[in-house]
């Protein structure tokens, strides 16, 4: 039976969990810091000596660990291209600005169990060499930040946080940074501009990757929240036992976040790969399905940048078979376990892990108006294809879900989204044309029946078939 | 300038300064703490910030509108936010939106915040904030609505009056 | 900071060191590139795809990248396809049948069939690796972004300054596709907004490259402007309230690629297509920058900077730029003139000859102008000499910037050292000057191009004199007084050589005619010390300075023919 495995979420939610430092050490906290400040040097097979740090680090390698933010990418890896030669001081930063749509996760770690994430901070600072950190946290979360700087000054004051940790002759500092509203600081360079109190317009890379160019042109690492978490873990159960949880490649544990038509929507952590996509929305310990009488329409699987999924759709994946050969393997739509490579395998990606279901009642048209609106407003505005584009396919969604549409609207829409996506400075670029690109495709009927009917409508001299709703072009601010 | 900070909130910003190796990045920490103190981020409050943290008032005055939660004018007593994305929308965020608007007498077809004449009340339909289990979001002030209704819409709007 | 005003070339060593190259290919051919290039400081970085293509012939176009600004990566104009050498899990080149090594096109990594560019300006080359600047894939990219930057552009070229020198005009004729599916309805943005007392904004026409941004902050060291606003919506600006008002403004009308800053000087004046272009030198002080003169039918409409890296990179100062004004005033001296009454050249030639050449010796005094050419000076030297007169110009001093301008106001006080006009110090003699006029040494006194009024020889003296002969431009009171007034020429008006405080010699062409019987002074001069020394000269200014370069031990060696369009630096 699909359940959920909470590693992350163990407390959280519990009867009497609060989020002060005294319920956080009854429940074993800050032992994984103890553990880790304790790591004896590892030898090698070939002579070598690897220091508790990097033990620390190398471990974090072996287990698998991807990012939770968005890319999936390996954070061991990550941990890895930093520039340790440059005599620059490191910085680590955690990315707190839960702000791809769909997403809630961080934001259950940050108000319910704040030294989880400290803790993980102060491990990473250690393991890294990192003095100074930041959490960069949205600025919509105002009791977050002081939830946040509660917690740290709790654990300053125990010794955790501050000068010589827990007499280690190793300082670390975290401090809280509040953004103000601009979805582009998820982004790691955009943050960074941000954090150095800049507009936030991520940064041309080359040359300015963070591990070698970050803050104040210095190698840093930024982090998302939940990934920080699981360094705690990773040092308590060892790089061995983490990978066991989840699936190869896919290791660990994530929180799913659920929203839009199910019945139960919420936050759910699971074994990576153990769940489908079908059991989060229809099992019981999930979503429990649609609301009566409703079908599933379509699946935005990994945040809204990441590619629609349409119901009945199959997948072609690559599956190791018992022979150890990879073969191809068709996988229902529902059947795809919920990790990063099968969403990947499905031409989407599983992003922040944060899954909306639409159901028949919707119009993809006016789902990805919705969606189109929102990137126009958070494009940064740095460079053109994005600055321009960004509005430009909101300007013609809008207009198409307000009764204005043209049959050759849904060409117009691919050929501007195209002109955006691998052309921008960031992923931003992908992100805003990502959604254009597969609900057209996917839905490309709905698309052309609508503008058809608007042709239609306008011969017969008949005005825009709709009332206009919101103001004739999506607005700044 | 016509600016008046007090010393407690200068002593503060102060201490915010000594938490980075420069001094610029406490920009957006100085303008949040102003607009929580003012009410807004004045053309004043830019040109305090940028000689305390020794900019030109132009590089503050780009933050100030690019971020979105920063205002350039005073808000409504009670200000509202009804998030307008997706997984909101789905559960009826702009019907809640437009029944604030329309009790209130403002423009629903606005995009930009909405203030009422008596100062009572500002309407703001936001991107996601972030909390889309509890759909449809409302936030009043810092406080989040989960799952707000219209019942909901009407006791902020009582309590506000 | 870059300080082109400092930056004087290195001498060349007998060896230079060797550079090392990188082979690439460029549309196919192959070619080897340095591997490291100059970057906007001047600093050695690792040569870009932008650099690399420029030097296969191949030039990739831009907006927001200037070879002088800091790197910006925004536009996306300079996108190009390009392809890596393929590495094998054995970490191994693999290699095509022919043994070539095999090129990977780069490719979305999530759509492997479509090409994905990188901005050549900021894109570093590596060894192999092969740049498509022309292939489809490039084109779509640039004509895609075109589309772009025009959709909400106004489309106004027929009322816009800029039409003619616009890099959106130019790239949407080389680049662009000819309709635009755009439908929607543009964004507004604030028109003719008064950004400072030099500059007009359009920020409709603007493309947001940021260039006048980077300039101000980054080279002109006044960080005054910004974007405001988000998206779409972004907008260049000042702070409200206040002005865009340092000394070089309205180099970001130069920078502008398009028609968003304009100069309010020469706003609405001017079709550019039908200036003539003159290449010379501002005058007004000893930096020397290099300028083009825009000018019609002999009205100058405005300065340029021209581009000379040992002197003033791409940049001048607005005073500068905006110091040709009085070349046109009405009161223009335009007459000849013999005690009051309007004479010829030859008979004003005649009589001053006559009178200097029968003068006492040592009763002589010559105040030149460092404002004068080289030419000139070495002239009234020449004239000097042969009359035993004392000489001297007159000093100039301002305040120095940390760019360009600099605390000699004379364009020329080295051409006057150098030629033995002054001795050391500019104007030390003007004091021993006066002495010699009021104990009566001195008789007759030869003034160019100053009002010695003004540097303690007043009326009162010059009303002793015998003989006040006066070259000037605009009427002054020494001109008032003297009894041979000689109309002379704006630096615009005529060819010759100033040599800037760094010792640079350059030369300038002459734009436009002067007015009357106004005549470039050393043309005067020649004739007149052909008359007092009997030694007989040159008709041509090339032939003057090569004869200069010879009498003049400092600009041993040089000839007119081989100063170029940049100058020369000769030792101080």
């Amino acid at each position: 039976m699909p359940e959920q495995y909470k590693l992350i979420l163990k407390h959280i939610d519990q009867p009497g969990y609060t989020p002060d430092i005294e319920c956080y050490l009854r429940h074993g906290g800050y032992e994984a810091l103890r553990q880790a400040l304790a790591t004896p040097p590892r030898d090698l097979p070939d002579g070598k000596q690897l220091s508790p740090q990097e033990v620390v680090r190398e471990d974090v390698k072996a287990s698998g660990l991807r990012g939770r933010g968005g890319a999936g990418f390996s954070a061991g890896l990550k941990w890895s291209f930093v520039d340790r030669r440059s005599g620059k001081p490191i910085y680590l930063i955690c990315n707190a600005d839960e702000s791809e749509p769909g997403t809630f996760k961080d934001r259950q770690i940050i108000h319910k169990d704040p030294h989880q994430l400290i803790e993980g901070m102060v491990i990473s600072c250690w393991a890294n060499d990192v003095k100074l950190a930041y959490i960069y946290i949205r600025g919509e979360m105002p009791q977050g930040a002081r939830l946040l700087n509660q917690a740290l000054a709790e654990a300053r004051a125990k010794g955790f946080l501050g000068k010589n940790i827990l007499g280690s002759g190793r300082d670390v500092e975290i401090y809280v940074h509040r953004g103000a509203g601009a979805y582009i600081c998820g982004e790691e360079t955009g943050l960074i501009e941000s954090l150095e109190g800049k507009r936030a317009y991520p940064r041309i890379k080359p040359p300015y990757f963070p591990a070698i160019l970050g803050l104040y042109m210095c190698p840093t690492i930024v982090n998302n929240v939940e990934t920080l978490c699981h360094v705690k873990h990773i040092v308590t159960m060892g790089a061995g036992e983490y990978a066991k949880l989840g699936t190869p490649n896919n290791t660990g544990t994530r929180i799913v976040s659920l929203s839009g038509d199910v019945k139960r929507p919420g936050y759910y952590e699971i074994q990576v790969g153990r769940v489908t996509l079908g059991e989060l929305i229809y099992h019981e310990n999930f979503g429990q399905g649609l609301k009566a009488g409703r079908s599933l329409k379509a699946i935005i699987p990994g945040g809204s940048s990441s590619k629609v999924l349409k119901a009945g759709e199959v997948f072609k994946l690559n599956r190791k078979a018992a022979d150890g050969q990879m073969t191809k393997v068709d996988v229902p739509l529902l059947d795809l376990p919920y990790d990063f490579d099968s969403l990947q395998g499905a031409g989407t990606m599983s992003g922040s892990s944060a899954i909306i279901v639409m159901d028949d009642s919707r119009s993809m048209v006016d789902c990805l108006a919705n969606l189109s609106e929102f990137y126009a407003h958070e494009s940064c505005g740095q460079c053109t294809p994005c600055r321009e584009g960004a509005l430009w396919l909101a300007k013609g969604l809008h207009r198409l879900s307000h009764g204005e549409g043209r049959k050759a609207d849904a060409d117009y829409l691919q050929h501007i989204a195209q002109n955006i996506q691998g052309r921008t400075i960031c992923a931003f670029g992908e992100a805003a044309s990502w959604p254009v690109l597969s609900f057209v495709k996917k839905f490309r009927e709905e698309f052309e029946a609508r503008g058809a009917a608007d042709e239609a409508a306008r011969s017969k001299g008949a005005g825009p078939a709709r009332d206009l709703k919101i103001a004739a072009s999506p607005n700044q601010h | 300038m016509a600016l008046s900070i007090p010393a407690s909130l200068e002593s503060q910003l102060d201490e915010l300064v000594t938490h980075y190796p420069q001094k610029r990045s406490a920009s957006l920490m100085f303008l949040h703490a102003l607009q929580e103190h003012f009410g807004y981020v004045s053309n004043d409050a830019v040109e305090w910030t940028a000689a305390k943290l020794g900019l030109q008032p132009i590089n503050v005055y780009e933050l100030v509108t690019f971020y979105p939660m920063f205002r350039q004018e005073p808000l409504g007593k009670t200000h509202v936010k009804v998030c307008r994305t997706l997984s909101c929308a789905l559960a009826g965020s702009s019907e809640i939106r437009d029944h604030f608007c329309k009790k209130l007498g403002l423009n629903s077809h606005a995009h930009t915040p909405q203030t009422t004449p008596d100062g009572k009340f500002t309407v703001e339909f936001v991107e996601c904030l972030a909390d889309c289990g509890s759909a449809p979001v409302v936030m009043v002030g810092e406080s989040v609505l989960s799952k707000a209704s219209i019942a909901d819409a009407d006791r902020v709007l009582a309590a506000g009056r | 900071m870059s300080n082109p005003a400092t930056t004087t070339p290195a001498p060349a060593p007998a060896v230079p060191p060797p550079v090392e190259k990188i082979r690439i290919k460029v549309d196919g051919r192959e070619i080897d590139v340095p591997k490291m290039m100059p970057n906007w400081q001047g600093k050695l970085e690792p040569t870009t795809m932008l650099q690399a293509c420029h030097m296969a012939g191949q030039e990739v176009p831009h907006y927001c990248y200037h070879p002088k600004l800091p790197v910006a990566g925004n536009c996306r104009m300079c996108l190009v396809e390009f392809g890596t050498p393929m590495i094998g899990p054995d970490r191994k080149p693999v290699l095509n049948e022919d043994g070539s090594p095999k090129i990977a096109r780069s490719v979305l990594p999530y759509e492997p069939q479509t090409p994905r560019g990188a901005i050549a300006c900021a894109t570093p080359i590596s060894p192999g690796m092969e740049l498509y600047p022309n292939s489809p894939a490039t084109k779509q990219m640039r004509e895609a972004v075109l589309e772009s930057l025009l959709i909400n552009h106004p489309l106004d070229c027929p009322i816009c300054d800029q039409a003619g020198e616009c890099k959106l005009q130019e790239y949407s004729v080389q680049h662009g596709q000819s309709a635009s599916r755009f439908v929607e309805e543009k964004v507004h943005k604030p028109k003719a907004v008064d950004l400072g007392p030099r500059i007009v904004l359009d920020d409709e026409r603007c493309v947001l490259c940021t260039r006048c941004i980077r300039f101000t902050k980054d080279i002109a060291g006044d960080d005054a402007l910004g974007i405001i606003n988000r998206g779409s919506y972004n907008t260049i600006s000042a702070f409200p309230g206040r002005a865009f008002d340092n000394n070089y403004t309205l180099n970001t009308v130069d920078l502008c690629p398009v028609g968003a800053l304009t100069s309010k000087d020469f706003r609405f004046k001017m079709r550019v297509w039908f200036l003539k272009e003159t290449k010379s030198l501002c005058t007004s002080c000893g930096t020397g920058c290099n300028i083009t003169i825009g000018s019609r039918e002999g009205v100058i409409h405005r300065y340029e900077p021209r581009e000379n890296n040992a002197v003033n990179g791409p940049w001048m100062c607005d005073a500068g730029r905006l110091n040709y004004k009085w070349v046109g005033r009405k009161d223009r001296l335009t007459e000849v003139q013999s005690r009051g009454q309007r004479t010829t050249w030859a008979t004003a030639i005649k009589e001053i000859s006559e009178r200097l050449a029968s003068a006492t010796p040592g009763s002589t005094a010559i105040i030149a102008s460092a404002r004068q050419t080289t030419e000139e000076l070495y002239l009234l030297k020449r004239l000097a000499t042969r009359l035993g007169a004392v000489t001297d110009s007159v000093p100039r001093a301002g305040n120095a910037d940390r760019l360009l301008v600099c605390d000699d106001r004379n364009p020329n006080s080295q051409g006057a050292r150098l030629t033995g006009i002054t001795f050391t110090e500019l104007g030390i003699q003007l004091a021993w000057i006066a002495d010699g006029i009021r104990n009566g040494s001195i008789r007759h006194l030869v003034v160019f191009g100053e009002d010695v009024t003004q540097q303690g020889i007043g009326a009162d003296l010059l009303g002793k004199l015998e003989t006040l002969i006066a070259s000037d431009i605009l009427p002054n009171a020494t001109t008032a007084r003297a009894a041979f007034v000689l109309p002379g020429c704006a630096a615009a008006e005529k060819r010759g050589t100033f040599i800037n405080v760094k010792g640079r010699v350059q030369r300038f062409e002459k734009a436009a005619e002067a007015p009357g019987d106004a005549r470039p002074e050393w043309e005067v001069l020649h004739e007149l010390v052909e008359k007092v020394t009997g030694s007989t000269g040159f008709t041509t200014i090339e032939g003057l300075f090569n004869q200069m370069a010879k009498d003049v031990p400092a600009l041993a060696g040089l000839e007119w023919g081989k100063l170029g369009d940049t100058g020369v630096t000769v030792a101080i």
